[in-house]
């Protein structure tokens, strides 16, 4: 058992892990930030996405003490000041989500998508978003979700 | 006090009540929750398909750090097996399904013992200690290759892996207009006999499964929060399971992660979980790892199909023949046998005919269990009546539109249309909503495009491909149900009740998981009632809160929980235009019921409906004899199956080098009667449909012979992501149910019937030139280039 510094959210937290231990256990059973989902054993469905220094990546692919020293954004950060993240309320407004599994991972990799390219075409946001699976949508909704917080 | 709500809330696209804990990351799944004291529960499953279990040493486990105990199918105590619940007929073979197999294992993934202590890790990692003795046997995983000769036999006790017949003529309740068999022997009649092979299918709802258990150990009365669709039904089954009586059993469906079926199950987990507790008197978690959950969660499809038609040389079809093998896997699940059954009525499509005959044979083989997956026996009628009715246009030369408008039941035959397989269709309208299809596709312009790919000599050629269906859903009438041998009913309730505070508050028995139910319910209810969307509270999904209800599956939580719900508030009107007239001095014949107002006609003197339950709550000023309280509840069967149906186009671009295949357009007019929400609608077809293009193009569970699991997790199993999958073109046509007054009839499993077919018959059709006439599914670059190699040569 070792300790790691990590700051989540904006919040500072020293916790001990185990090495093999994954940081979206950390984010859910440690520091109880259960907004983040675990989907699959296989890096394959990006529910457990969050923001690693600003980067979107799979917390179930990342040991926690690679997280050490440094700064996760969790869906639970995503709103300031109870104000919705712009894709946030885009999913909502375009019907993006049926059972909401997906939705915090597939939410953290679509504001990284815009980061990195603000206004995609449908095409860039298909395979922006391919590392995310959704089963209920069928990606419809959720594509027009992205293009209407691009253009917000 | 009127509403500044739009009017009527039916037919709105309001924003979900449901989202905003989802997106910000307050969902409550089972794997959120944590209850002190709590042990966590990991089970060790076969790695052999078939195998004798000669002992099993668990001396290691329990010395392992943090390992309280370790249980096998001859420690863990169980009041009986889990519970069958549609034993189709008395053919059925039904072997007895232990939560942890006490013999052998019959598939890989047969939990055989579990390990419980006091972390995830510890659980696991002490089960890799669990030693198994085992004697492995040959397996079978082939459907035919088990009913041959000399197969090896999944339950020695029936000598066969035949687990029973249906037959339509023996079995069914209601019988077909006439036998299919003449029509075969009549020489004019052109026909056709088709063979189609549906591949296993992964449901792969995004959440994998999970249980806690958590107990008032002094009352001896447990909570069960299970990822279900099936809360209601759960209870009672773990009743049976685990010898603890439902009143103090308390089922709770939290948020549910999707289920498309897989959790419509009666699962050895939540059974394991429970009977662990009662015996440790301690609460338990089990979460399922996905690739866990690849051989332990339900499986779905798998079925070879022979399908025969018989048409006039003009097109006009008179009779239809089936036969199924379908695959039960290890076991029968809690409604496995009588999959296949739910498309029995469902071969001759939209069409009018003359002979229907139908049969179908289960059975075993050592995979894991099949059981529902969305749309459950209808995705495979209509698989099956669509490819044929493309092979008979092929062999008859007519443009295979022109035959499906040639033979759809006409509009003149509705409401309540008997049809060739002796059960009675509502309403529809096949023509126009083919012609809306067509129109929105601009038919002439896609084969203009596709002569124009054939003409250039290029290698990507155009096809398009149509699939025009009808459903039975809003499952289902009790009666029905009790003619079909199914053990429970198909009813549905809700209560809905007026707060003191004016707020109102519904329970439903559905359980929605991604339905949106608590949306559209609210709308609903706020036409009825007269009261702000916002003001509705509806609440599902926990035995306790919701006492009565069947749950979610069979796209019946509208057709079936709304109707219940608009029931309820039928009977909370009538109460309060009593009330109304007591407070007014009127008689309740003077008073009109507007935006939630009752006014003395001709007057302004009105009661609102907030303050008669506020006045009924108080109980202060009542008619005599009337109860205090402003509540109903109803339970609500239906007297008919509701009757969805669309036409969907699909338009592919087929490379003919490499094999791999473009969707360029998927168009689709649905028609599930009146929509409470068409956001809701529109969602639940493009979530449909998608799973529909996956069956047709990607999703396939392979076994080798040995019976493992090849496409045994998410990296080899080939669940599309968003670069796969197409926007789509939807509109409807509204042909509202006469059999309930909402006119609603379901969509739920709407896009996953109607989308195979069309897809693979796109593909069917882009090659056709080439000589390609079929094409297995799903129809991997790999296959279609085979297919056009084979039809070159």
């Amino acid at each position: 058992m070792g300790q790691i510094t990590v700051t989540v959210n904006g919040h500072r937290h020293q916790v001990d892990v185990e090495p093999r231990d994954l940081l979206v256990y950390t984010l859910r059973e440690t520091l109880g930030l259960t907004g983040t989902n675990v989907g699959c054993d296989t890096s394959s469905c990006g529910a457990c996405t969050v923001h690693l220094n600003g980067e979107a990546v799979k917390s179930c692919t990342v040991l926690a003490v690679q997280a050490d020293g440094q700064e996760v954004t969790t869906i639970e950060g995503l709103a300031v000041n109870g104000e919705m993240h712009p894709m946030q309320q885009a999913f909502t407004e375009h019907h993006a989500l049926q059972c909401g599994y997906c939705t915090p991972g597939m939410i953290m990799a679509a504001v990284s998508l815009l980061d990195d390219n603000p206004s995609p075409s449908e095409d860039e946001i298909r395979h922006g978003l391919e590392g995310n699976l959704c089963r209920c949508t069928g990606y419809h909704n959720i594509v027009k979700a992205v293009q209407a917080a691009a253009s917000a | 006090m009127a509403t500044t709500e739009p009017k009527p809330q039916i037919g709105q696209r309001r924003l979900r009540k449901e989202d905003p804990e989802l997106i910000t990351g307050q969902g409550r799944y089972v794997d959120n929750i944590t209850v002190p004291g709590m042990l966590w529960v990991h089970v060790v499953r076969s790695p052999y398909a078939h195998a004798t279990i000669k002992g099993i040493d668990t001396s290691k486990a329990e010395q392992a750090e943090g390992v309280v105990a370790v249980y096998t199918g001859e420690t863990l105590e169980f009041a009986g097996p889990l519970v069958m619940a549609w034993p189709i007929n008395d053919q059925v073979k039904n072997p007895a399904h232990h939560p942890l197999t006490k013999d052998k294992a019959r598939y890989v993934g047969d939990p055989v013992a579990v390990v419980v202590a006091d972390t995830r890790a510890n659980a696991k990692d002490a089960a890799e200690l669990v030693e198994v003795d085992w004697d492995p046997h040959p397996a079978v995983t082939d459907i035919k290759e088990a009913l041959a000769d000399g197969a090896p036999i999944v339950h020695e006790e029936f000598g066969t892996n035949n687990a029973g017949d249906w037959i339509f003529e023996r079995d069914s309740p209601v019988p077909p207009r006439n036998p299919a068999g003449p029509y075969f022997e009549d020489p004019d009649l052109v026909t056709i006999k088709e063979d189609y092979y549906l591949a296993r299918l992964i449901p792969n709802a995004m959440e994998p499964r999970g249980v806690v258990v958590d107990l008032t150990a002094s009352m001896g009365e447990y909570t069960v929060y299970s990822s279900t669709q099936i809360p209601h039904i759960l209870r009672t089954t773990l009743t049976i399971t685990c010898g603890i009586p439902e009143a103090k059993l308390r089922v709770v469906a939290p948020d549910v992660g999707g289920g498309f079926g897989s959790k419509l199950e009666a699962y050895p987990e939540d059974a394991i979980c429970l009977a662990i507790a009662k015996t440790l008197r301690r609460p338990v978690k089990w979460i399922e790892e996905r690739s866990e959950g690849y051989v332990a969660t339900l499986h779905g499809r798998e079925m070879y199909q022979t399908i025969e038609l018989a048409a006039t040389k003009d097109g006009v079809l008179k009779a239809v023949r089936v036969n199924l093998l379908a695959s039960m896997g290890a076991y029968l699940r809690i409604i496995t046998p009588g999959i296949p059954m739910l498309g029995a009525w469902l071969y001759a499509g939209p069409y009018d005919c003359e002979g229907y005959d139908f049969q179908y044979t289960n059975v075993f083989t050592n995979n894991t269990f099949t059981d529902a997956y969305r749309g459950a026996g209808r995705p495979e009628a209509t698989y099956a009546i669509e490819r044929a009715m493309d092979a008979l246009a092929r062999k008859l030369d007519m443009d295979p539109i022109d035959l499906r408008m040639k033979n759809f039941i006409t509009n003149d035959k509705f409401p309540n249309y008997t049809m060739v397989t002796g059960l009675t269709i509502d309403s529809a309208n096949y023509t126009g909503t083919t012609e809306k299809l067509l129109e929105m596709l601009d038919y002439p312009a896609v084969r203009k495009q596709q002569a124009e790919s054939r003409a250039n000599g290029g290698t990507k050629v155009i096809g398009v491909g149509f699939s025009t269906w009808l459903e039975m859903c809003g499952i289902a009438p009790s009666r029905v149900l009790a003619a079909l041998k199914y053990i429970a009913g198909g009813w549905d309730a809700a209560t809905v009740e007026f707060m003191p505070t004016g707020t109102v508050r519904v329970l439903t028995g559905v359980s929605p998981h991604g339905q949106g139910n608590v949306t559209s319910m609210a709308q609903i209810v706020a036409d009825q009632l007269g009261v702000d969307f916002e003001d509705v509270e509806v609440l599902h999904g926990d035995s306790q809160v919701v006492p009565l209800g069947l749950d979610t599956y069979g796209s019946r939580g509208l057709a079936v929980g709304g109707v219940a719900l608009y029931k309820a508030g039928e009977k909370i009107l009538a109460k309060a235009r009593t009330l109304a007239a007591h407070q007014l001095e009127c008689s309740e014949d003077d008073l009109e019921f507007a935006g939630g107002d009752f006014t003395v006609k001709g007057t302004d003197k009105s009661a609102n409906i907030k303050g008669l339950g506020f006045a009924a709550w108080a109980a202060h000023d009542l008619p005599d004899g009337m109860e205090p309280g402003l509540t109903a509840t109803h339970l609500y069967d239906p007297p008919n199956f509701s009757w969805p149906n669309g036409s969907h186009a699909c338009v592919v671009e087929v490379d003919t080098e490499t094999g791999s295949i473009d969707i360029l357009r998927y168009v689709a007019v649905d028609d599930c009667g009146v929509q409470i929400n068409p956001n809701i609608v529109e969602g639940q077809l493009h979530g449909g449909i998608t799973q529909g293009i996956a069956e047709a193009l990607f999703e396939e569970a392979l076994y080798d012979t040995e019976g493992n699991l090849l496409t045994g997790n998410m990296a080899s199993y080939m669940v599309p992501g968003a670069p796969e999958i197409p926007s789509f073109e939807l509109d409807s046509t509204v042909t509202p149910s006469p059999t309930n007054p909402l006119g609603v009839k379901g969509v739920g499993e709407a896009g996953t019937i109607a989308a195979p077919p069309a897809v693979i018959n796109a593909v069917v059709d882009a090659l056709s030139h080439l000589g390609v006439t079929n094409m297995e599914r799903p129809a991997t670059p790999e296959r279609v280039w085979r297919a056009i190699q084979e039809a070159k040569s």
